[in-house]
């Protein structure tokens, strides 16, 4: 990418930040409250009666795996949302007639989801960690988790952005693939107290890796490997990627 | 070298019926700082062959330039050439106008245009309303937005498509002057339009479609003078004999009719009497691009 190149990829992402920061009750302080709710409620009915590992809180447990949620979920809604506006009201059209190339468009629509993303969960933890003893081990894998989930996530919403035609496809894409493996990832549990064909079917949910991972950084201890859990995220997001380059290239449902 | 080149475009659409031709092989160029027009009634193809121009729809097959950038294989060049004034009244309603102008111009990596920004808004009539986020803006403010956002990178070559459907007389005014003057300093213009009297007003060179083709591209002048050159224009409240009423436009008591010389007027003058037609406020005077387009469109209709 040339410097002017650069600099119109620099300008969407600036959009986009500015875009969702506009809206921020709506964009990231409601998504800090529900994950505040989500603690009170569990914390609350479970504190007493569940210990996922040795010396560590049921609450404690629980605020990284909602952190994390956090960021995934409002990762794709930037993008996903953003870009289904967009298309319906027609204003894509000033982006359409830009010299952007498809790596620009990429570089901006995933770089704000991944600003979103962790604007939230630097959010939910600022509430959150009031509640209960907090825990910073690795704390490495907490910055390479939430980066590469919140790209992949924001990616993913890219993709079901372009895909999509009308505002209930992306909710239906959100409600029926994001919400479904992201709660089976392991965010209130640790898959080792489910029975073993759960366990082997969480495995095969990359959610459960970034989840994984990323909690890896708070205690020290996970259910697989963190080396494990990069070398399966990175590579989802790698293939998520490719895809969401290879349609904006062609101009999938945007150029017709 | 040329603005714009259509080199034997064609577009075909799947459509819920089968196959749409849109477009069957379109070829003509526009010279740097011509005024052109691009006529056509509903559905002759003239936004395709315009959306094709600025990349957001794709040939079938053919090329197109822009100030010799191919729009395909070439195309962060041939939009940076481009600035194209959409049909549709569209806006962003996250921002300002002066912040939409700065995203628009950062897009074509002018990060600092606030200048220009400034002199256009004060051209088009909106300096009062740079702060006003779009969402608050009537129609005809809209449009001038959108007019700015597709200048605001110095276009060489702009594209207007239908910009004055449903705007007052006043924007009409500082739109055309603004326009002229771009002109005027060497910019080319390919507009597209429903007021024919607007193009006839503003462009030199006029290219007509029909059905995906092009069937009459001259020079606005020859034009004029190649076809019917007279019209009788009269009103009445009585039908028109059959032999009249077949070239004959009629709009509520208004009626036109073309004739091609002196002896044709005769002729017709001739038949309304003999259909006992009472005339008022008759006119005979010269055609003009409407009576043109109306003749052109009805004789490709015929062959």
């Amino acid at each position: 990418m040339n410097v002017v190149s650069l600099a119109g990829a620099r300008t969407l992402f600036d959009k986009e930040i500015l875009r969702f920061w506009k809206v921020s009750v709506q964009t990231v302080a409601a998504p800090v409250l529900t994950a505040v709710l989500y603690l009170l409620i569990f914390g609350h009915v479970l504190e007493a009666h569940v210990q996922v590992f040795p010396g560590v809180g049921y609450t404690s447990f629980l605020i990284p795996g909602l952190v994390m949620m956090s960021v995934l979920q409002n990762a794709y809604a930037n993008s996903s949302s953003s870009l289904i506006q967009s298309k319906i009201s027609g204003n894509l059209v000033f982006l359409l007639v830009s010299p952007l190339s498809h790596w620009a468009w990429f570089a901006a629509y995933v770089g704000a989801s991944v600003v979103r993303g962790l604007a939230v969960g630097v959010g939910v933890f600022a509430v959150t960690v009031w509640f209960a003893p907090a825990h910073f081990a690795q704390p490495w894998w907490i910055v390479i988790f939430a980066v590469l989930g919140a790209g992949m996530l924001g990616t993913l919403g890219l993709v079901s952005g372009l895909w999509a035609e009308k505002f209930d496809q992306t909710a239906a894409f959100q409600n029926f693939l994001i919400m479904p493996m992201t709660f089976l990832s392991g965010v209130f549990y640790s898959v080792h107290s489910l029975p073993s064909f759960w366990q082997g079917l969480s495995h095969l949910n990359p959610f459960f890796y970034m989840i994984d991972g990323f909690r890896r950084g708070f205690f020290g201890v996970s259910d697989v490997s963190p080396w494990l859990s990069l070398v399966v995220v990175g590579a989802s997001f790698l293939l998520v990627s490719a895809i969401a380059l290879r349609l904006l290239a062609t101009g999938y449902k945007i150029r017709s | 070298m040329p603005a714009v080149v259509f080199d034997q475009v064609a577009k075909t659409y799947a459509g819920a019926r089968g196959e749409v031709r849109a477009l069957a092989g379109v070829s003509f160029g526009i010279e740097e700082g011509e005024f052109f027009g691009l006529l056509g009634p509903n559905g002759a193809g003239k936004t395709t062959l315009i959306s094709i121009l600025a990349g957001l729809t794709r040939a079938t097959h053919g090329t197109v330039t822009v100030m010799g950038h191919d729009v395909v294989s070439d195309y962060a060049a041939a939009r940076r050439a481009l600035g194209i004034v959409p049909q549709e009244l569209v806006f962003d309603p996250f921002f300002s106008v002066r912040e939409c102008l700065r995203i628009q111009s950062g897009y074509f990596g002018i990060r600092r245009n606030d200048a220009w920004i400034d002199e256009l808004l004060a051209g088009l009539g909106l300096a009062d309303k740079a702060e006003v986020n779009t969402r608050q803006l009537s129609g005809g403010m809209k449009r001038r937005v959108l007019v700015a956002q597709a200048l605001v990178h110095k276009p060489r070559v702009i594209v207007l498509d239908e910009p004055t459907a449903g705007v007052d007389v006043e924007l009409r005014q500082t739109l055309w002057g603004f326009i002229a003057d771009l002109n005027k300093q060497g910019h080319t213009v390919l507009l597209t339009t429903h007021y024919l009297e607007e193009a006839e007003a503003l462009c030199g060179r006029i290219a007509m479609l029909k059905q995906g083709r092009v069937v009459a591209l001259d020079r606005t002048t020859n034009l004029l003078a190649g076809t019917a050159s007279t019209m009788l224009r009269f009103k009445t409240d009585d039908a028109l004999p059959v032999s009249v009423a077949g070239h004959a436009r009629v709009t509520g008591r208004s009626a036109q009719v073309t004739a091609h010389d002196a002896a044709e007027v005769e002729t017709i003058l001739g038949q309304l009497r003999q259909g006992g037609v009472r005339v008022e406020d008759l006119e005979i005077g010269r055609a003009d691009l409407e009576d043109v387009f109306l003749e052109i469109m009805q004789r490709e209709t015929t062959t």
